[in-house]
């Protein structure tokens, strides 16, 4: 679809001016493969976007030969692959086969033609396509595009392109401007290319230079790899925060085992898809702060639903830990039937608002992305808020009073089961903004929350019942403990130790790392 | 003081089974080894009276169940600790045996290899050390029983010794299934991966896909349920039962009467793994397949509600909750698919708010209060 974009608004650009000529179509599309990669070569150093129209069209496979014919096939219509008249498809026409070896040639020689793109993001995705097979043959275009480049990026980037296709010349002394060049460059795959160039370097003294620049990247991408792993660590632990928060409050602070308070994460994430759906519907000029508008919608959907188990359920199994557990889970059981029931079985589509795509790269192989720094700062923020809440304000007194002491508290004239259908209500209200940042990250699904139950129980179980600062610390020491793991052992196995590490640590302290002390430890 | 101490009687012993019981029970042994055979095998397929394969495969695969359900029922009924991981042991056992079925496929599998099928396409050239004893029923049999019984002893061990109860316990038990299925869907743990165990050819050099065999698979299970109910009765009229159900009413209590319960939950605690392996071991011959997803956390919970739904600390609920749901879910699943979830979920909310005693308490409940009626009258 993308290809046919390009195709259409090339042609545009491109006017009526024949600026590719016969012979060079003929090279290109007729004959065997190393004829026609010379062909091609040789059309590039005259390319323009007549050139890329019709390289874009061999790649589509939209290119015929009838005899010493050549033709496109645009939509409908067929034209000369030269004059762009129209024309009757000949009857003998042929398809053009591209071996594999051919369709990287014009893959690439395709990616060295958007080097002219007046759209930067297509200019960087061009250099960054380039990057892995730059040759001398590129050699004159990449210059070309160095000397008009604006954007100090891309131009970074080209500068490193052209490092790479010069290390492949046959002049040392260019080979050796090319190893003090990529030297400076901090990226993943200059580490490979300098590999693969030293097996087969002659010169003794070029090898020298390369094997310097090869330690001076890698030491750059050591740096970046720790520093990811570490990003990703923080994030993952944000992201655990989030869910565990809200059950620091129904279990940690009320000692309800909500078994479905995964289900009202996938609630909070639902909501944020039907709101993103009416902005789409009726304000798709501001479908960029639909996200704003979710996170209240959210909250209050979660809430309200966890206002009505609280009333409808839980409020009868209080002090039966184990009941409560079973009922929360056919509660959670009936929640993802009654969403598959409504929105499908299938996940739905959640997309990022164009300020969250993207990200700031900070080293040649470290980019953060900007939904994850986004719900990073959002973790921060939810945490901040919770504090202030329970620590600072009325409904925060009570809550905890009547988790301290409950006959004390009512005499007091608290009224407590009101105080248990907002507390409950609360955590349940998080749970939903902690879906509705899962929504920017993963997929929506009614199996959602399933994924996050068992984490955010240890979560809540490692950091130590009723303490909102052991959750914290559990929540990131739980991410980055499992993200570099994950750079060691891979996924799953970072998974599993990471819950035998829990089982175990349990055992030394039953009551996690703050444990509470005096008698309401026993409770 | 001492001397004024009248000896303190214990209540004598109640018989195993009452006189009533032990006619019920023979009713039931007699219906699973001679009335279902005749019914499936002798009675011609087209009479009413026709018990079909479905039926025999249904009523085999519940009473797996119902074996886990007892199971359960002993760890959470009568000593008051709720597993959610006994999905592990189950697919222990049936592991245990699903590599012994494996071995037993010989080189009529895809590839023609002494290897399993799985093994040849992941290019092993041996059997990984873990197979070591699958081609000997004996030594599979052993480790049926064993397996499931090691890691139970082990995990047991630790979450006791730390005095980990109640919802901790749960939520760690939890953990440990759900770290066992990720570990067993890798294919490098040598358990087939995500796809498991399956295609069985026979049992002990016996073709396993024939009516016979599995009319066998089926006495056997119910003999297994059967005779694993008269254990859990002994175990429970028996001091030792007596001391799981102080230690579930009162476990301060006991501990400051001079018992250490931790050895009083280890030992309930590592049967009932070794009877779910049991159940596991019978379950994969009959339903032909086993795979990582029967330790999926919500497995387990299901064999909770069963014990819940039968009624916990009686014997005889769990296997009627067992019958109850299981048989509600395969008719539900095929005739209202939507409707399933909805029912289970309803389920696990109506036991646990009105119906603490499960079926059996309801039962109880109203032959009671028809008993007083009858007397008022």
């Amino acid at each position: 679809m993308f290809k046919k974009i390009l195709l259409s608004t090339l042609l545009l650009i491109a006017g009526s001016a024949y600026s590719i000529t016969v012979e060079e179509v003929k090279g290109i599309t007729i004959g065997e493969t190393d004829s026609r990669i010379e062909a091609l070569a040789k059309a590039m150093l005259s390319a323009d976007d007549k050139t890329a129209a019709f390289l874009q069209a061999l790649s589509d496979d939209a290119v015929k030969v009838a005899g010493d014919k050549i033709v496109v096939i645009q939509g409908d219509k067929v034209v000369d692959a030269v004059t762009q008249a129209e024309v009757t498809l000949p009857d003998d026409a042929e398809d053009v086969i591209n071996n594999n070896r051919m369709r990287g040639e014009i893959d690439s020689a395709l990616a060295a033609l958007k080097l002219f793109s007046k759209d930067d993001t297509v200019r960087a995705a061009a250099v960054k396509q380039l990057q892995s097979d730059a040759d001398e043959t590129k050699l004159p275009l990449i210059e070309k595009a160095l000397a008009t480049e604006q954007n100090t990026a891309i131009k970074d980037q080209l500068g490193m392109v052209r490092a790479a296709a010069l290390l492949g010349s046959a002049d040392k002394a260019k080979r050796m401007e090319a190893a003090k060049l990529l030297a400076t460059s901090g990226q993943a795959n200059t580490k490979t290319m300098l590999l693969a160039r030293l097996e087969t370097e002659p010169d003794a003294e070029i090898k020298a230079a390369l094997g310097a620049a090869l330690r001076q990247v890698e030491s750059a991408l050591a740096w970046g790899d720790k520093l990811g792993a570490l990003f990703s660590g923080i994030s993952l632990g944000s992201i655990l925060l989030l869910v565990a928060l809200g059950l620091a409050i129904t279990y940690g602070l009320m000692g309800v085992i909500n078994m479905a308070h995964g289900e009202l994460m996938m609630i909070g994430a639902y909501a944020t898809y039907v709101v993103q759906g009416l902005f789409q519907k009726y304000l798709p000029g501001a479908f960029d702060w639909y996200l704003l508008a979710a996170v209240p919608v959210a909250f209050l959907a979660s809430a309200l639903m966890g206002a009505l188990l609280e009333r409808s359920v839980i409020r009868f199994l209080y002090g039966r830990p184990l009941e409560t557990l079973l009922a929360t889970w056919g509660i959670s059981l009936m929640l993802m039937q009654l969403v598959r029931s409504v929105f499908g079985a299938q996940n739905v589509g959640v997309e990022n608002p164009s300020w969250m795509s993207g990200g700031v790269q900070v080293l040649g192989n470290l980019s953060l992305p900007y939904n994850r720094l986004v719900i990073i700062g959002f973790a921060i923020f939810v945490l901040g808020s919770v504090a202030w809440l329970i620590g600072q304000t009325r409904l925060g007194l009570f809550v905890r009073g009547v988790t301290q002491n409950r006959p004390i508290a009512s005499c007091m004239g608290v009224n407590t089961a009101r105080i248990d259908t907002y507390a409950f209500a609360l955590g349940s209200g998080i749970a939903g903004l902690a879906g509705c940042a899962l929504s920017q990250v993963g997929n929506v699904g009614p199996d959602l929350g399933q994924g996050y139950i068992v984490d955010a129980f240890m979560v809540v179980v490692l950091g130590g019942v009723g303490q909102l600062a052991g959750t914290v610390y559990a929540a990131l020491g739980l991410g980055i403990l499992n993200k570099f793991l994950e750079g060691w052992a891979g996924a799953v196995l970072a998974k599993i130790a990471v819950l035998v590490f829990i089982i175990i640590f349990i055992q030394k302290r039953p009551q996690g790392i703050f444990a509470m002390k005096g008698r309401s430890a026993e409770a | 003081m001492s001397a004024s101490m009248k000896p303190v009687s214990l209540p004598s012993p109640s018989p195993l089974l009452s006189r009533t019981g032990w006619a019920a029970f023979l009713v039931a042994l007699i219906v699973v080894c001679a009335v279902a055979p005749a019914l499936n095998l002798l009675v011609p397929a087209g009479s009413v009276f026709h018990l079909s394969d479905y039926g025999v495969g249904l009523v085999g695969r519940i009473m797996c169940y119902a074996i886990c359900a007892l199971a359960m029922d002993l760890i959470w009924g009568f000593t008051g600790i709720l597993s959610l991981g006994h999905g592990l042991f189950f697919a222990l056992g049936g592991y245990a045996m699903g590599m012994y079925l494996m071995r037993q496929i010989g080189l009529e599998g895809n590839y023609k290899s002494e290897l399993p099928d799985f093994m040849v396409f992941l290019d092993w050239k041996t059997l990984p050390w873990h197979w070591t004893f699958s081609d000997s029923f004996v030594a599979t049999l052993f480790l049926i029983i064993a397996v499931p019984g090691i890691v139970a002893f082990v995990f047991g061990y630790f979450a006791f010794r730390s005095r980990i109860k109640g919802v901790y316990f749960s939520i760690i038990t939890q953990a440990m299934t759900f770290a066992a299925m990720l570990l067993f869907f890798r294919n490098e743990t040598g358990f087939g991966g995500n796809n498991g165990f399956t295609d069985f050819k026979r049992i002990l050099d016996i073709p396993i896909a024939t009516p016979s065999m599995r009319m066998t698979l089926f006495v056997l299970t119910g003999i297994t349920l059967l005779s694993f109910f008269l254990l859990a009765r002994w175990l429970i009229n028996s001091k030792f039962g007596r001391v799981l159900q102080a230690v579930r009413d009162a476990e301060t209590r006991v501990m400051f009467s001079g018992y250490n319960p931790l050895g009083y939950k280890l030992t309930i605690w590592t049967i009932s793994a070794m009877m779910c392996g049991v159940a596991g071991a019978l379950y994969v011959p009959q339903v032909g397949i086993i795979n990582p997803s029967e330790m999926s956390p919500a497995n387990s919970i299901e064999i909770a509600i069963w014990a819940a739904v039968g009624g916990r600390a009686t014997l005889i609920g769990p296997i009627l909750g067992a019958f109850i749901v299981s048989g509600a879910k395969s008719w539900l699943t095929v005739a209202y698919p939507e409707f399933w979830l909805y029912f289970l979920g309803a389920l696990f909310i109506g036991v646990t708010l009105f119906l603490p005693d499960g079926v059996v308490g309801l039962v109880k409940r109203l032959s009671k209060s028809a008993n007083k009626s009858g007397d008022r009258a």
